[in-house]
């Protein structure tokens, strides 16, 4: 090895295969999908990367994670030392190893990719999480100097977590408050079981939580108690990450009948309430034969992807746009399709019609064709004339999207929101229109990805230390 | 955990638990409700607050044994506890002077406009109390809403007590005669609460609905609660639970009520084998 460092490295062009659950098997079951590399697999794959002087994949991550650092140590089988270079910046790497969107960010940078596949950066994170985690060889961060400053983080999913690890880490008494009774927002209630096992999430809350941090489940904020009067109560600076959290419907006639859910309902009956044990677990989740599963993001898929499972004989994904404009992960998208799902292109929903028992039946739609950019630059999709077809449908998932619950925001006198009602920000502190009062994740952006929220909790945490510390 | 500090059997399926929650109970104001999920696999069910004790930080839970879920809280004892409660939750109801109020309870809906009348008693308002239920012992309450109105109306399906007939039915008398009303809440079955707003809607008197829809987070994440007030789509658990029952489709909310009866059948049939 050490000979080998001197000279100029060699690409190799194709990554260490990772293995995973086949389809046919898969699609029977809720366990996850990719299973990981080995150790020996970890550390050859490791060893693609060029260890760069200026490394690029770094400036791609919005938590700054050092990875040429992290991944050298895989290389060398340093697996816990790994571990510990990455936990410095994310506490959170078992998830972002599985669901960051990595083709974008740190590997879209990598420059081996430029000749070949750029390094498995997202597999290797994983691999060192799991590692550590399943060897119970994780270690705590050295207990920093407390400080008397305490701070409330409202929202237990990417972005509270992140703030609150950070600032506790930092000294500072933090207080985690979620509304529901399981800590992890999106991760446990959202993201389906086989993309993200629900172990895996508590493993990595636990960790926060033995950082320190005070979790308060059962709490919403806005009716339980308000932010003023957390601020009243000794809570010197607040962290608002209650994410985007509304349902977003189409506004077409028969959506009000039995058989159509948000995708919010569906993934959350599955994922937070485990209904897909039903009746081991006493919540229900409507079995169906053939589902149809309106939009093209991430939560369409998962949707989609829980659905086949759930055992429809035929799951529709229909989407007003062209594959090439999905929203969702590459990955995602390939998976769905190997599962079987049916896709149902330049295909926009007009009518939802239901049975004299008010179920579903069927839903109209109307064929789309393409047309001139819009304002996010992808061909507006626009009605062909007369085109009117049925596709016969026991259940409808919208999944098009969230919009920002105006719970807290109406409890908060002062907070400034934009026209969605997503809370106004400045970009580089996260501070509020309240002093004292950050916000981050998706009630700021409006539905994005784990990582970015984590970023803007990686941001307002240091921001806080700031702002607490006198230095603003 | 919320330790249960008080149970009582109001009837053979009615039953009272006083449930520890000093939180809860320093906020919460009549018409909200909470979310209870017994133990891990449980499931999560809204029922609205009965009642609360501010300084003893508690609250009170009244609720029929239908399901599962509600049988298995019939049978926790004082010193157990249930693994989650949640809230206060919705908006509570809007509590002034109007003037003559009518306030109807429909089966365990009694415990439930109990301390929405007390409220509106206190407020001043001139209270005529309408309480029915199947029969004689399905009726909770009575006593204390007799302590907090003004004139109290007792109907049952059977005629085993007060007058026999349907809640509706003394409303319409006092419509027909004339007296003037200035506002009808109601709560109780959907069906009941239907009928209420066919009965006072030729009148024009305001009548507000407590509704019960299927509700999972009750933060206003799923939209499961979704009802159609206005023609426009509300949801339950944080829109209401209380809407202007003259614009509410209590057709497209019975409807909705059915979705997992099927579901539910299999659930009770695993603790009742």
């Amino acid at each position: 090895m050490a000979a080998e460092g001197k000279e100029k490295k060699k690409i190799i062009p194709n990554r260490v295969h990772m293995a995973e659950q086949p389809a046919e098997d898969r699609i029977k079951n809720f366990r996850e999908v990719p299973l990981g590399y080995t150790e020996d697999e970890a550390s050859e794959e490791a060893r693609r990367c060029l260890q760069c002087k200026k490394p690029a994949c770094s400036t791609g991550c919005p938590v700054e994670i050092d990875i040429p650092a992290f991944i050298s140590l895989v290389a060398e089988k340093k697996f816990a030392e790994a571990a510990k270079k990455i936990k410095e910046t994310n506490s959170l790497p078992a998830v972002c190893g599985r669901v960051c969107p990595q083709e974008i960010q740190c590997e879209n940078k990598c420059v081996v990719g430029k000749k070949g596949e750029p390094v498995s950066i997202g597999r290797l994170e994983r691999f060192v999480a799991d590692w550590e985690r399943e060897k119970g060889k994780v270690e705590p961060p050295p207990k920093p100097k407390p400080k008397t400053k305490k701070v409330a983080v409202i929202g237990s999913g990417p972005a509270g977590l992140t703030v609150a690890s950070d600032l506790v880490k930092m000294g500072y008494g933090v207080t985690l408050f979620e509304a529901l009774h399981k800590t992890g927002g999106v991760l446990v209630y959202g993201i389906p079981e086989f993309r993200l096992p629900k172990d895996i999430v508590q493993a990595e809350v636990d960790f926060v939580e033995s950082l320190g941090v005070e979790i308060k489940t059962n709490a919403l904020i806005g009716t339980l108690h308000t932010v003023p009067e957390l601020m009243e109560n000794g809570y010197e600076a607040v962290f608002i990450g209650i994410g985007a959290g509304g349902p977003m419907f189409m506004n077409i006639p028969g959506e009000a009948l039995n058989g159509v859910y948000s995708a919010n309902e569906f993934l959350t009956r599955s994922n937070l309430m485990k209904a897909y044990l039903f009746p081991a677990y006493d919540t229900p989740i409507k079995k169906s034969k053939k589902v149809a599963v309106v939009g093209a993001g991430n939560v369409a898929m998962d949707s989609v992807r829980t659905a086949i499972r759930l055992g429809a004989d035929e799951v529709y994904l229909v989407y007003r746009r062209s594959e090439q404009e999905m929203p969702a992960r590459i990955e995602e998208i390939e998976r769905a399709k190997e599962e079987g799902a049916i896709f149902k292109l330049l295909t926009n929903p007009v009518r939802i019609i239901g049975n004299d028992k008010g179920w579903v039946t069927s839903m109209e739609c109307i064929r789309m064709e393409l047309g001139e950019p819009d304002d996010s630059g992808r061909r507006r999709p626009v009605p062909v004339k007369g085109s009117e077809f049925i596709i016969e449908v026991d259940s409808i998932i919208m999944a098009l999207g969230t919009n920002a619950n105006p719970l807290l925001p109406q409890s908060t006198p002062g907070l400034t929101l934009n026209k969605w009602g997503y809370i106004t920000t400045d970009e580089e502190t996260c501070a509020t229109s309240i002093k004292g009062v950050y916000a981050g994740g998706d009630i700021v952006t409006g539905s994005a990805t784990v990582i970015l929220a984590m970023g803007a909790g990686r941001k307002a945490a240091r921001a806080i230390d700031k702002y607490l510390s006198g230095n603003t | 955990m919320f330790k249960v500090i008080e149970r009582q059997k109001l009837a053979s399926t009615i039953t009272l638990l006083k449930l520890r929650s000093p939180e809860i109970a320093k906020k919460v104001r009549p018409g909200q409700f909470v979310i209870i999920r017994l133990h891990e696999e449980g499931e999560r069910i809204p029922l609205t607050v009965n009642d609360f004790d501010r300084e003893g930080g508690s609250i009170t839970i009244v609720f029929q044994e239908v399901g599962k879920t509600t049988k298995l809280l019939g049978r926790l004892n004082v010193g157990d506890a249930v693994a989650d409660l949640v809230g206060p939750l919705g908006r509570h109801t809007e509590i002034e002077k109007f003037g003559k109020v009518i306030c109807i309870g429909g089966g365990v809906g009694t415990a439930v406009i109990y301390p929405v009348t007390r409220a509106l008693y206190q407020a001043g308002n001139e209270v005529t109390g309408i309480v029915g239920a199947r029969s004689k012992d399905l009726l909770t309450f009575v006593k204390e809403m007799e302590a907090v109105t003004q004139r109290l109306i007792v109907t049952t399906d059977d005629g085993s007590m007060g007058r026999h007939g349907l809640v509706t039915d003394p409303l319409k008398e006092m419509l027909q005669g004339g007296e003037k009303i200035d506002r009808v809440i109601a709560i109780g079955p959907a069906v009941m609460m239907k009928f209420v707003c066919k009965t006072t809607e030729p009148y024009k008197v305001k009548t507000i609905v407590s509704l019960n829809p299927i509700m999972l987070d009750a933060t206003g994440m799923c939209g499961v609660c979704r009802v159609l007030v206005d023609g426009e789509t509300k949801f339950g658990c944080v829109d209401g639970p209380e809407f202007d029952g003259h614009k509410v489709d209590f057709d497209l909310l019975i409807n909705r009520l059915q979705q997992y009866l099927a579901e539910e059948k299999i659930s009770l049939a695993a603790i009742e084998g």
